[in-house]
């Protein structure tokens, strides 16, 4: 299975980079910019990379992250 | 397939939410929204109760099934009465570890005791995290708390094996790390006739992170290795008790039928 699209809701996202450390194949890393309240969101760093396991929507607190299935 | 979109448009009322970052509660009510949709049951047959505390705030506002925010240490007091009045509700009650043992603690015993049908879905994070972190009955030996600073002298409670003794039907721990064996127990909790009690050990960064000396990834580290099936005492996970007896409701009843002759 290939990811077309992870969506990122920067606005709801606080920062806590539980799903960048779920993740098993590395996707997702910290990004450089920071959202509104001044938190580093996760970025992804290699969409292709993405095996739709969804362990990230599965550990997110906040409902922030979305993984769109090809 | 359930993804955070179809969770956020169906079972959630507001976000953000107001837990810390890295708090464990977020997952939980992403835990007990899986098992409801799973279970495709009516979110009108569910109905879920919380006390006081960080983790009471899960159900209520967050949860959208009718929620019912009680006093401190009550909420299986609140259910119990739910249930007798609607036997056909499957209530919910989702509890931190300082309101359901610590304030509320004869409630869980009896509860559990009396079989009543509800699921009651504790929150342990070994402290009183909304008021400030003070030591409570599930906080480990030696462990530092705000009111303990130099160790807890006292000794932790097990609580899912004193309600496993006190009698309920379903007794099972699981902590944040083991997201797929929690929804799967919710699933059987909810479904369960009798009393059916889950404890989920949840990472609190803000105040026994602190006291740690943990962030939410290590605690979630510290969770994976040291809490497992073959482990001892409070470190053991998984399901601890798994029976069919008659149920508080049900006996009612025919206890009126009887009485009716």
């Amino acid at each position: 299975m290939k990811a077309k699209e992870i969506i990122i809701d920067r606005n709801l996202c606080k920062g806590c980079s539980i799903c960048i450390h779920v993740c098993p194949k590395k996707t997702l890393g910290i990004s450089e910019d920071i959202n509104e309240y001044g938190l580093f969101y996760p970025k992804v760093e290699d969409l292709a990379s993405c095996i739709v396991c969804r362990l990230c929507e599965l550990y997110c607190p906040d409902f922030a992250i979305e993984v769109v299935q090809e | 397939m359930i993804t955070s979109r179809y969770i956020k448009e169906n079972y959630v009322r507001r976000l953000p939410s107001a837990f810390c970052p890295g708090c464990g509660d977020g997952q939980i009510l992403n835990a007990i929204i899986r098992a409801i949709d799973h279970l495709k049951i009516d979110r009108k047959d569910v109905a879920a109760v919380s006390g006081i505390g960080c983790s009471a705030w899960i159900p209520s506002p967050y949860l959208r099934v009718d929620s019912l925010h009680t006093t401190h240490g009550r909420p299986i007091a609140f259910a119990t009465g739910l249930k007798v009045a609607n036997p056909r509700l499957k209530v919910i009650v989702v509890s931190g570890d300082g309101d359901a043992t610590g304030i509320g603690g004869n409630h869980l015993l009896h509860a559990a005791r009396s079989n009543v049908g509800i699921t009651v879905i504790m929150v342990n994070n070994g402290l009183y995290a909304m008021t400030g972190g003070q030591v409570a009955p599930t906080t480990p030996h030696e462990a530092k708390t705000t009111t303990t600073p130099y160790g807890n002298p006292a000794f932790s409670l097990d609580v899912s094996r004193v309600v496993a003794a006190a009698g309920a039907s379903y007794v099972a721990r699981w902590t944040t790390w083991h997201m797929n064996q929690l929804i799967r127990s919710i699933e059987k909790a909810i479904m369960k006739k009798g009393f059916s009690f889950i404890e989920v050990l949840s990472q609190c960064p803000t105040y026994e992170g602190r006291m740690l000396n943990m962030d939410h990834i290590q605690m979630l580290e510290w969770f994976k290795n040291k809490f497992r099936e073959d482990a001892d005492g409070i470190y053991k996970i998984g399901e601890f008790v798994d029976i069919e007896k008659p149920e508080l409701t049900e006996e009612l009843e025919k206890m009126i039928e009887r009485v009716k002759k």
